[in-house]
């Protein structure tokens, strides 16, 4: 029997209140965003946006909680942008969006900052005991990808370092039930012959800092064949899977040909659409994919949205979280 | 097919130009909203104030006079009203046209938030989006106005899509009405219409979308009417040669921003809309000398003959303060005129335009 848990990657929207009050905190402009060293004012504000965050998904009812990342200014580049060794570059887009995010120029080895599990044992505090909670990092690969490398290191050596860095601040996270890697690089500049198999070393590299659950999390199509064949190599307990954006198909047939983790992350719900799913549509795709395998059960299936959630305005954000859990509970 | 540019270009030249050649000078629509416009802006959204609603729409209409006439002093011979209407440029549209719905803002990079519509029902005409305010500012100016109308493409991509099976399906309905809202343009006097389509500038591939739309725009416009095609800064080899077969009579580039390097892109094959070539820099806050312009404006002239060639900055100036808008248009239109003289004088190479630079 498979256990389904609702959740998602992580990267919600400001509260419409915060938005106005930290770009007046900060400043609108590139230099005024976080370094991670913000004064007590920014803080605190962050304090008061970090436990609305988490109400939204106890009230919602999700299995697994995440700190909501407010803080995430330049998205999944955000360790980078806090640690030592980076210096700041230009606004650069965020994938194929329009959504920019400040070029993080590493020039030297870039050293853990544990930012991010400063962030989740504040997060921890509200957090009941009976409910997950979900650590979130970007992938090596995709970090590596979203990053220039002004070092000295070559690409293979580059991405060895940067797997290096993540495992750190992995390390220095507290207590987690599931860590969740974002890794939308894959699909979106897949690894070549001979990187794909360092790729999914690198992965390994950071999962195998915790004990935790790990799920690689990719986004916006399908994993290429040889990719998804290389990352089943590493140690990883799922791999994500995005049911909404490009060819399902493809993953579809991934999982077919090569297997799969014991468990799954499948991409539901829409992160990048306002449209909100009916809690029979989200339970029906999940189904769906699961009647795809000749497989056995999975032993669990998280139920999440594809992307990121920091697209969508603060209501419809917050409806998504509810159709999740609804969907969720439509399978039970 | 390219439409017919030389039979709509000349009713733009003023009976007083002073050369034989004319360099068309034009701008690309945005200009630096008047700060008191802004103080408006914010007093009638408080409770507190009684300025209302007329009082903002007075203080609208001073606005585009004031910034009308401010082109027409910088000597522009096509104006705009700078947009002090409006606020952004999908925002502004999805606000007149029945089918989007608004819920609020969401991130663009840092604190930078775009109140991001959805489409929730297929979209439709309903009233005039522009034909007031283009009667406005024709009854102000002297010289014919140019409307820029954000384009179906960038009104699809830039919005959340509830309501149609895909983006394209809706780019095509919204294509049609702004069809209608050109012919009810022209209706109204309009002669010179610009379809600003930013969102092509970081997806060329959709290149062929966007020229179906602009099929539909163009349908039954007279050949008197000038289209123009405006496509902010990005990677113009993967819309070219493609874009010299989109039915427009003008293409409208941002290439000082990138110091001319991509003009290579547009020598081979032959272009064969005109050229409208940004020839100062929407971002940088330094007026650019008459001198550098007109090394600027040959750069054009190595892509089109000076009978096919229109003078414009790289794209809307709203974001820098107004007196270097103003600056750099009252510069861009003297650097015109003085390579006009230069043409006439026969003191150009046409084929090495930059031969003496």
């Amino acid at each position: 029997m498979t256990n389904r848990v609702a959740t998602t990657p992580g990267l919600f929207p400001l509260p419409d209140w915060a938005k106005e009050t930290l770009s007046d905190l900060k400043g609108h402009q590139k230099g005024d965003l976080l370094s991670g060293d913000e004064g007590p004012e920014i803080v605190s504000t962050y304090a008061d946006v970090r436990a609305e965050l988490i109400d939204d998904q106890l009230e919602a009812g999700l299995d697994r909680v995440v700190e909501g990342q407010p803080r995430w200014d330049d998205m999944i580049a955000h360790p980078l942008t806090v640690a030592d060794g980076v210096e700041t570059g230009g606004i650069v887009r965020y994938y194929d969006n329009n959504n920019f995010y400040r070029d993080p120029r590493v020039v030297s080895e870039p050293t853990a900052s544990g930012d991010v599990a400063a962030e989740l044992s504040s997060a921890a505090e509200h957090v009941p005991d009976d409910v997950g909670l979900q650590a979130v990092l970007p992938g090596p690969y995709s970090l590596s990808e979203l990053a220039t490398n002004e070092t000295d290191a070559d690409a293979e050596a580059f991405r060895e370092t940067i797997a290096e860095f993540l495992a750190a601040e992995v390390d220095a996270l507290g207590a987690h039930e599931t860590l969740f890697l974002l890794e939308p690089s894959l699909v979106e500049q897949p690894p070549a012959d001979g990187v794909d198999a360092q790729a999914s070393a690198a992965i390994d590299r950071v999962a195998s800092a915790t004990d935790a659950d790990v799920v690689v999390h990719t986004y916006w199509g399908a994993i290429p064949e040889k990719p998804y064949a290389h990352l089943l190599d590493a140690d990883i307990d799922a791999v994500g899977i995005d049911l909404v954006a490009g060819d399902r198909d493809d993953s579809v047939y991934n999982v077919q040909e090569y297997g799969a983790p014991d468990s799954v992350a499948l991409g539901v719900v829409d992160g990048q659409n306002t449209l909100v799913e009916e809690p029979e549509t989200i339970a029906d795709r999940v189904e769906w994919f699961e009647d795809q395998l000749p497989v056995g059960d999975f032993e669990t299936t998280y139920v999440t949205s594809n992307t990121e959630l920091f697209y969508l305005p603060e209501n419809k954000y917050q409806a998504k979280l509810n159709a999740l859990a609804a969907g969720v509970e439509v399978l039970s | 097919m390219v439409r017919v540019p030389d039979a709509n270009r000349d009713q733009f030249r003023p009976e007083s130009h002073p050369n034989d050649h004319f360099l068309l000078t034009t701008v690309v629509g945005s200009y630096p909203k008047p700060k008191w416009l802004n103080r408006a802006d914010d007093l009638v959204e408080d409770p507190d104030s009684k300025f209302d609603a007329d009082d903002l729409a007075e203080a609208h209409d001073d606005a585009c006079r004031l910034i009308t006439h401010e082109h027409e002093r910088a000597g522009l011979d096509t104006v705009v009203d700078g947009e002090m209407r409006r606020n952004e440029m999908v925002e502004f549209f999805a606000h007149r046209i029945p089918g989007y719905e608004f819920n609020g803002p969401v991130k663009v990079w840092g604190h930078n938030y775009f109140d991001k519509p959805s489409v929730v029902e297929p979209v439709e005409y309903d009233e005039p989006w522009l034909v007031d305010e283009f009667e406005f500012t024709s009854d102000v100016a002297e010289r014919p106005v140019k409307v820029p109308i954000t384009g179906p493409y960038t009104l699809g991509f830039w919005a959340f899509n509830e309501a149609y099976e895909t983006t394209e399906d809706l780019v095509y309905d919204l294509a049609d009405l702004v069809n209608e809202e050109v012919e009810a343009l022209v209706e109204a006097g309009a002669q010179y219409i610009q379809i600003d389509e930013p969102a092509l500038a970081t997806t060329p591939e959709d290149h062929a979308i966007v020229h179906e739309a602009l099929d539909r725009i163009t349908a039954g416009i007279d050949d008197d009417v000038r289209i123009g095609l405006h496509v902010c800064y990005g990677d113009y080899s993967r819309i070219y040669p493609e874009l010299n077969d989109f039915p427009i009579d003008e293409f409208d580039v941002e290439l000082c921003n990138g110091d001319y390097e991509q003009v290579e892109v547009f020598t081979d094959p032959e272009f064969e809309p005109d050229l409208a070539l940004g020839v100062v820099d929407a971002h940088t806050a330094e007026v650019e000398s008459v001198a550098e312009i007109k090394r600027n404006i040959k750069q054009g002239l190595r892509i089109v003959p000076p009978e096919k060639l229109t003078i414009s900055p790289d794209c809307g100036l709203k974001l820098l303060p107004r007196e270097i808008a103003y600056g750099k248009t009252e510069n861009m239109v003297t650097a015109a005129r003085e390579v006009e003289a230069e043409l006439d004088a026969g003191a150009i190479d046409l084929e090495n335009p930059l031969a003496d630079e």
